[in-house]
């Protein structure tokens, strides 16, 4: 009988080992070059990956993701998806699943993750404030109203970014105020007021975690802080950069982020005019003003800095332009596609994608050659976020 | 074509063809959504809902898109919409507007 076995039934062991690997077994991978594109009008994400230049997978169920943005934890494994509804769904891009979610806010607009990586924090427009979750159990460890005056009202937060120290820093678009709120003990927040400008509509921390830069809609200048020396209070930089010339409409607020920073300057957008304004970092001198298509929105430089793409409010939202910044100088005007809401860099800046909303696609562009590279289709595509954002500060 | 818009919305203005009136639906729900929110829930700007309109005089409203609100990030339309194309838009957002079928071709 056995030796029928071993003559005719030898085949059984590999088969049972092959079958054994053709069932569905998680491949063993890192994520570093993962990320997701939001596809906002179906409140989906894609799980994409930039290696391969591919879409792994799509998760559903987000909420309403109009001005959708995306932090990271610091394993690089979740990104954490603030929805304009409010909705705060942590997402597991090895699994493409949806690892926890509440509905935190009435209306919201983004987040940053702790020096530490344990708390999640959401700025909210509605109730105005900033709200702690714990990284993990997205469970609610602090809430910070953005309260000012004398009669109980909020202000609408925006410009959030994390400080070493476990500390976040934001400004108060209704109230002309930028706080920094220290959550190293989140039952116990203490947060400092600064006066700021008028409306600041958003903000940035440069990458070292020194200078808040607030950007501007209701004045004609940014107001900075300096972290390293806050006693010294919020100064204003580039004031009355519109010299006084009648702003033109903006049809869509700005975006700051810490990709302003290039060369020891920022570059960033004017608000009413077409133009990217450049100053020294700490000496705070105007460098150029360079002229452009239309309102900048996001104006961003390649991770080594030797570049900056631009992209611009509707109607002019199919253009894209490229700044050289070391003559400062346009270099390239381009129309990737339809309604360019949104572009991100690779983390070392070989390749950039591109998101066109009314071609429904996703573009990637080599940086170098200025080349398509592939397109990715994706419904009503508009944010794209990759995980080399969980390392950097303000981010 | 408009075919993905309810009938109440192409039948309410005949002078408007179906494309522009897509067009104007792509406009308010995407490009005013960036501020006021793809729902229209409100964001930077404030709620467009048919509730959050009701007390709001339909002139006004037509003004505001055209003219912009100085002092506030409403910039004008005018230029962009037609006046007429304004008072349709204001409208469809008194009964609640029409979803977006996407861009146009």
């Amino acid at each position: 009988m056995l030796h029928l076995i071993v003559k005719y039934m030898w085949w059984i062991v590999p088969v049972l080992l092959l079958s054994a690997c053709a069932t569905p077994q998680p491949t063993l991978r890192g994520t570093g070059d993962l990320g997701v594109v939001i596809e906002r009008a179906t409140g989906q994400v894609q799980v994409i990956e930039t290696s391969g230049r591919k879409s792994l997978a799509q998760v559903s169920g987000l909420g309403d993701l109009s001005h959708a943005s995306v932090v990271f934890s610091r394993d690089g494994r979740y990104a954490y998806v603030f929805g304009r509804d409010g909705g705060l769904t942590k997402v597991d891009l090895l699994t493409a699943t949806i690892a926890g979610r509440v509905v935190q806010a009435g209306n919201s607009i983004g987040g940053a993750v702790s020096q530490d990586g344990r708390l999640v924090v959401a700025q909210n427009y509605e109730p105005g404030g900033i709200k702690a979750f714990d990284a993990a159990t997205l469970e609610l460890v602090a809430d910070v109203p953005a309260d000012y005056g004398t009669e109980g009202k909020r202000s609408k937060v925006v410009g959030l970014a994390d400080l070493p120290g476990n500390r976040f820093i934001y400004s108060l678009f209704d109230a002309n105020e930028i706080r920094v709120t220290d959550l190293s003990d989140p039952k116990n927040p203490k947060t400092e007021r600064y006066p700021a400008g008028k409306q600041p509509y958003d903000a940035l921390v440069t990458p070292d975690g020194r200078y808040y830069i607030a950007g501007l809609f209701g004045e004609d200048g940014l107001s900075m802080l300096d972290l390293w020396q806050p006693a010294q209070g919020v100064r204003a930089i580039l004031p009355g950069y519109g010299r006084g010339e009648q702003a033109l409409p903006v049809y869509k607020m700005p975006h700051l982020r810490g990709w302003a920073v290039a060369a020891g300057r920022a570059y960033l957008p004017a608000i009413g005019r077409h133009e990217v304004l450049v100053v020294e970092l700490g000496s705070w001198k105007e460098v150029a003003r360079i002229p452009v298509k239309s309102q900048p929105v996001f104006v961003m430089a390649r991770p080594d800095g030797r570049e900056v793409w631009v992209n611009f409010a509707f109607p002019d939202n199919g253009w894209m332009q490229v700044i050289d910044t070391f003559t400062n100088r346009l270099v390239d005007t381009f129309q990737p596609g339809r309604a360019i809401l949104h572009l991100e860099f690779t983390p070392k800046g070989e390749a950039v994608w591109i998101s066109a909303r009314d071609d429904n696609k996703v573009a990637i562009y080599d940086t170098a050659t200025r080349r398509k590279l592939a397109e990715l289709p994706a419904a009503s595509p508009s944010g794209i976020f990759f995980t080399s954002r969980a390392f950097r500060t303000g981010f | 074509m408009a075919a993905g818009l309810p009938a109440a919305a192409q039948e309410a203005s005949p002078q408007l063809q179906p494309q522009r009136i897509r067009e104007l639906v792509h406009l308010v729900r995407q490009d005013c959504g960036s501020c006021h929110g793809l729902t229209l829930q409100g964001g930077l700007g404030p709620a467009l809902t048919a509730p959050a309109l009701r007390d709001k005089p339909r002139e006004s409203l037509v003004a505001t898109i055209l003219g912009g609100r100085p002092g506030t990030p409403m910039p004008p339309f005018r230029g962009i919409v037609a006046e007429d194309e304004a008072a349709w838009i204001v409208d469809r957002l008194a009964e609640g507007f029409p979803p977006d079928p996407g861009a146009s071709r």
